[in-house]
């Protein structure tokens, strides 16, 4: 399946081709929004939930907005509610608990959480978050999510036989948020799967972790998975078998030295490629970006090429990142019209995979 | 009757006030890791803590108490790190964890230079009566984890690496034991030859060490036949870890032996579910019935080094650690 996609093409697209545009996921927060959390941490402080909450909203709005100046197909609010990407979760699920922070290298720390009782759907993760989105957004929304493998290998499991049998259960906490986006109106949904990169002889537990997500969802509904840093050859082809439509893959980092990885085995599904470094803070220029692009085209054709950063941005300078976006649509467009009239040479053939896979 | 001493492999977490100093006085890049050459503001900082990590391991009541090894920023690579004769290069990761190290790239004599690891124990002595214990990466995984660019030669590399640890050795202060953690032992078993040279290269160590030496694999359990070659270095205990892979060490031990004493991992570093002193004292009465020995020390310990837990858990499973030594005491 190569899945749903016409429907996130903009009415108004000036060109016959379409590369999707996107982003991943995170973008650097505003600096008001860091010092509102301050506040709110600080107890001496005159700031509530309220004051709190205000500032999450206008945040959302202003980054939503701020990639839809920037021309992306598809949007969404770069994060702004959350912290990080496994202790944002682990906050939400009955059954995990937080003990400090440890050391990852260096002097940088993540608070691991714990697992500690049986894992079980609490709060709502993202569905307020998407329907604040949704609102304020003209464009589609994306909304990424943490799988459940990275969920499971990024805490400590207290009291699951194996790692693998935590993953299953957070699986299913997953499906039932998925279910609720899509009931919410979510049409594009990512699973953000970065562990695998690190313990790649997993990737059989993670396919078995996507067949859970996807029960019950429907058709309709676009499914990306996002791996970053890691050796892709250890985990493609196999990937191709998972229920999902697009793999969005960091490459730019490595300046491309992966890419052939993906032409020795035809790439049969939608290939979100990074044509952005999400750790350098210089703004590509739209050439080298086009560049890159033309990269992605020997692997798929245009109709199932996405167009996206490597990563989720938010560590990089605003001005930088926003700079990186506007780059990276006009260098799509102008691909697009190349595309149009014949002056680019499509590599890849890529016959269409059917849906009913 | 078996004594039983409960103790750790080191490289403890940083309190969580010496976590942000240090933060704020070195920075977040790989840069700013350690060198060697610390400001007196960093130096003060690791002092500190170094003192407080030692009232913590003599508060909970453990027999062997270590320095800590806080400074070491690139884990079990640190020796290298530091020393003149090493360039660090980019972050790699640290095994098969979501933790990483700069990569120390060996590009000169490693016998130019030394006494980093002597110095802190040194500091430590200070704030110990009895039972101060060493620990250094053992030859084998400080090779394994550093690339050489200087000597050219696996076997030679391995002998420059040992030498220097050696000259380490040599130079420290009075201590009760000695633990060489050799990870890599399991987690890259040595080929044919190298698995004897990497038996030798730790006997060395040992010879030099006036003290009880303890060479301590975890991660899994010694492959068959580096265990048989391991058997042959001169060392007091070989530790395992019974957390990660009991059956196969249980295996090693009937088939091959094991030395008077022993080190079991039994209280898992990479968990923070706190093992009670009951669930210790019964894994080291398995261990014993399995290989139907008694030896005359069992060192229980942590499997790995602690760094990975949040500072609430690690000082829970240290009391529970000497608790468990107690526990054996008490119904003695």
């Amino acid at each position: 399946m190569t899945g749903p996609r016409d429907q996130f093409k903009p009415a108004d697209h000036p060109n016959d081709h379409f590369l999707l545009t996107t982003v991943v996921g995170s973008y650097p927060k505003p600096k008001w929004h860091d010092r509102a959390r301050e506040l709110f941490e600080d107890e001496d402080a005159d700031f509530g939930e309220d004051e709190w909450e205000e500032s999450k909203d206008d945040a959302s709005r202003l980054i939503t907005h701020e990639h839809e100046r920037a021309g992306l197909d598809v949007i969404c609010d770069g994060e702004m509610r959350r912290n990080e990407m496994v202790e944002y979760f682990a906050h939400r699920i009955d059954g995990y608990e937080f003990n400090g922070r440890v050391k990852v290298w260096g002097h940088n720390y993540f608070d691991k959480p714990s697992v500690a009782d049986e894992v079980e759907y609490g709060e709502q993760w993202l569905v307020e978050e998407f329907e604040f989105t949704d609102e304020v957004a003209e464009r589609p929304v994306k909304v990424p999510i943490t799988g459940p493998y990275t969920l499971a290998n990024w805490s400590f499991n207290e009291v699951y036989d194996s790692e693998e049998q935590l993953a299953y259960e957070l699986a299913d906490l997953v499906n039932e948020e998925i279910e609720a986006l899509v009931e919410a109106g979510a049409r594009y949904i990512q699973i953000d799967e970065p562990a695998l990169a690190t313990t790649p002889d997993d990737h059989a537990i993670v396919g078995e972790c996507l067949e859970r997500i996807v029960d019950e969802i429907p058709d309709d509904v676009r499914l990306g998975l996002h791996v970053c840093y890691g050796d892709y050859s250890r985990i493609y082809p196999e990937i191709l078998d998972y229920p999902v439509h697009e793999y969005d893959l960091e490459l730019a980092n490595g300046d491309y030295d992966q890419l052939d990885v993906f032409k020795e085995h035809e790439f049969t599904k939608d290939f979100a490629m990074g044509v952005l470094d999400a750790h350098t803070a210089e703004v590509e220029s739209v050439a080298e970006i086009k560049e890159n692009i033309k990269k992605g085209l020997e692997v798929v054709p245009p109709e199932r090429l996405t167009v996206s950063p490597d990563c989720g941005v938010k560590l990089l300078p605003r001005e930088v990142a926003r700079g990186k976006m506007e780059n990276m649509v006009q260098a799509a467009r102008e691909i697009e019209e190349e595309l149009d009239a014949g002056e680019i040479d499509i590599v890849a053939s890529g016959t269409q995979a059917h849906a009913d896979d | 009757m078996t004594q039983v001493i409960a103790t750790t492999p080191g490289l403890f977490p940083l309190p969580d006030w010496a976590k942000d100093e240090l933060a704020d006085l070195k920075g977040h890049q790989k840069t700013d890791l350690i060198s060697g050459d610390e400001s007196g503001e960093v130096v003060a900082a690791y002092d500190e803590a170094r003192e407080e990590v030692i009232a913590v391991q003599q508060d909970a009541g453990l027999d062997r108490v270590v320095e800590g090894q806080l400074r070491w920023d690139d884990m079990l690579a640190h020796p290298l790190a530091v020393h003149d004769s090493v360039e660090t290069k980019g972050i790699v990761r640290y095994y098969d964890n979501n933790n990483f190290y700069r990569e120390p790239v060996v590009q000169g004599d490693l016998s130019a230079d030394g006494g980093d690891v002597a110095a802190d124990l040194g500091a430590a002595a200070d704030h110990v009566d009895g039972g101060l214990q060493a620990v250094l990466p053992g030859p084998y995984s400080l090779a394994d984890l550093a690339t050489d660019e200087h000597y050219g030669d696996d076997a030679e590399f391995l002998d420059a690496i040992a030498d220097f640890l050696v000259e380490e050795v040599k130079s420290f202060p009075d201590v009760e034991t000695l633990f060489l953690l050799e990870p890599s032992l399991v987690e890259n078993t040595p080929a044919d030859g190298e698995d004897e040279r990497a038996a030798e290269a730790i006997d060395a160590i040992a010879s030099a060490a006036d003290a009880e030496v303890v060479a301590h694999t975890y991660w899994g359990a010694i492959e068959e036949k580096a265990y048989a070659h391991l058997m042959d270095a001169d060392v007091d205990a070989i530790g395992f870890d019974l957390v990660a892979n009991h059956d196969q060490t249980v295996y090693n031990v009937q088939e091959y032996g094991t030395k008077d004493d022993v080190a079991l991992g039994v209280v898992n570093g990479q968990n923070t579910l706190v093992e009670s002193p009951e669930t210790i004292r019964d894994r080291i009465d398995w261990f014993e019935q399995q290989t139907n020995t008694a030896y005359d020390t069992v060192y229980a310990t942590a499997n790995t080094e602690t760094f990975y837990l949040p500072v609430n858990k690690f000082e829970d499973k240290l009391e529970a650690l000497a608790n468990a030594a107690d526990l054996e005491a008490a119904e003695a």
